[in-house]
């Protein structure tokens, strides 16, 4: 562990009152360079996003410019090559990717058909299942998607009540990259239309969860209604500027 | 009229109001644009949005609201949005009355290759096996054949996207149905015979006395 990567981890979860007695806990933001720092070659990376809306772009130009290597990434889809996580790709920092669609990235696809890049296609409803299992302390999940189909090799089939289910096991990984429409600065988050995506889900299921934010707010600005991951699963937050 | 109006304007008949009905990439977004007047249909996206309404025009595109393919759209007036997990439980779950899917290949038993095709095109199957696995209807809008080659064939020779036979194809020559397990042809397509459609055919089609042409 670097000498950054330790002082970054005594920072981690940075709480304590604000504003008098009140009892309210911050964490302190940390520079998109020191939070691509944590990320050491090798990593699994969680990335949110949809062919590259809701995705934490700020951290992925980082991860290339500091070139992280042989990174294992799983997330939906590899977006578009110039965008997103197409940029890991065309950036040629990935050894395997997990991913539900390739298809609007023929560079994903040239780089897997030349064996320069593993490629795990997994239905995108199992995928976010697969996710979501990890985060939630489960251990796998039951689905009729993919029975009978080249998605079944190798997996367990479970009959349930007279109906055929694959056992889909979990996915985890060493950190989630999320993106967030608010963020407050104890790290709920809230997200915007159709940039939620994967993102809440891999929250749950990252070992360390770095989120990027289109606006960071004061706490309480967030109503608790609107609050879709709670704080004590964010571990850093990307500040602005 | 062009083959993909026909496919679109023919599928767009199968819609009943208050619908949720998710369209697939391709011809199968077409069907959106001929909703029959005096229904009202919920479309998803499987990117997390119900109530997904036309393109916006230009200047008024949101970098946060776009389909399954990453283009934007409009969000219409009682849209909500949501996360992967229920996006994909409304679709597993039952909760889609139906879905309209391109295709590769069916099968004489409705089966339905869509995804991929080995060493040449991996695209991936994205949404499209969740979807035909728990649809209630899945309909594949579909050219009839590829290059002069059928599609609806004996048995699929590419990967299959569900064991599930799907419910209809319709294709710009004809509307072919999967009764009992076989392929029937319902309905040619207006001036097509029902001789140019088993040219073009590969799997055997069940043919009824009477097959009435598509009205569109």
């Amino acid at each position: 562990m670097s000498t950054l990567r330790g002082a970054l981890a005594q920072n981690k979860h940075v709480r304590g009152p604000v504003g008098g007695k009140r009892d309210l806990s911050v964490m302190k933001t940390l520079s998109v360079k020191d939070a691509a720092a944590l990320i050491p070659d090798g990593a699994s990376l969680m990335i949110g996003g949809f062919m590259g809306v809701g995705t934490p772009d700020p951290l992925i130009d980082e991860l290339v410019r500091q070139g992280k290597r042989n990174l294992t990434i799983i997330a939906n889809d590899t977006a578009m090559p110039g965008r997103g996580i197409g940029k890991l790709i065309t950036a040629e920092l990935i050894a395997k990717t997990i991913a539900s669609h390739i298809g609007l990235n023929p560079e994903t696809q040239k780089q897997m058909i030349d064996g320069r890049m593993e490629v795990d296609l997994v239905p995108q409803g199992t995928l976010i299942e697969r996710i979501r299992a990890a985060g939630c302390g489960l251990g796998g999940v039951l689905t009729p998607t993919g029975v009978g189909t080249v998605v079944e090799d190798g997996k367990q089939r479970i009959e349930v009540n007279g109906k055929s289910y694959l056992l889909e096991t979990p996915l985890r990984a060493d950190f989630a990259l999320v993106h967030a429409f608010l963020a407050d600065y104890s790290g709920n988050l809230s997200y915007a239309l159709t940039g939620r995506n994967f993102n809440p889900v891999m929250a749950m299921a990252g070992d360390t969860v770095i989120v990027t934010a289109e606006h960071i707010v004061p706490v309480g600005v967030i109503s608790p209604d609107h609050i879709v991951t709670p704080a004590p699963l964010v571990d850093y937050l990307v500040g602005h500027g | 009229m062009d083959a993909q109006t026909i496919i679109a304007k023919r599928i767009a008949q199968e819609l009943r109001d208050h619908m949720l009905v998710n369209l697939g990439i391709g011809i199968p977004t077409l069907v959106a644009n001929y909703v029959p007047e005096g229904i009202s249909v919920f479309f998803q996206s499987e990117n997390g949005l119900i109530g997904t309404g036309p393109i916006p025009e230009a200047g008024m595109e949101h970098p946060l609201l776009t389909d399954a393919g990453g283009r934007p759209v409009t969000a219409l007036p009682g849209a909500c949005t949501f996360d992967s997990s229920m996006s994909f439980g409304l679709i597993r779950g039952g909760h889609v009355d139906m879905t309209v899917l391109g295709g590769l290949q069916v099968d004489a038993s409705g089966r339905l290759a869509n995804w991929m095709i080995p060493g040449k095109m991996v695209p991936g199957m994205g949404g499209a096996m969740d979807l035909v696995t728990g649809a209630k209807r899945v309909i594949v809008a579909m050219q009839h054949t590829a290059k002069g080659k059928p599609k609806i064939i004996k048995k699929c020779t590419l990967p299959l996207t569900s064991v599930r036979p799907v419910d209809l194809v319709v294709s710009e020559l004809a509307v072919i149905g999967f009764p009992d397990g076989h392929a029937t042809l319902l309905e040619t397509a207006p001036g097509v015979t029902v001789a140019q459609v088993t040219a073009a055919t590969e799997a055997e089609l069940a043919i009824p006395d009477k097959v009435p042409e598509m009205r569109l």
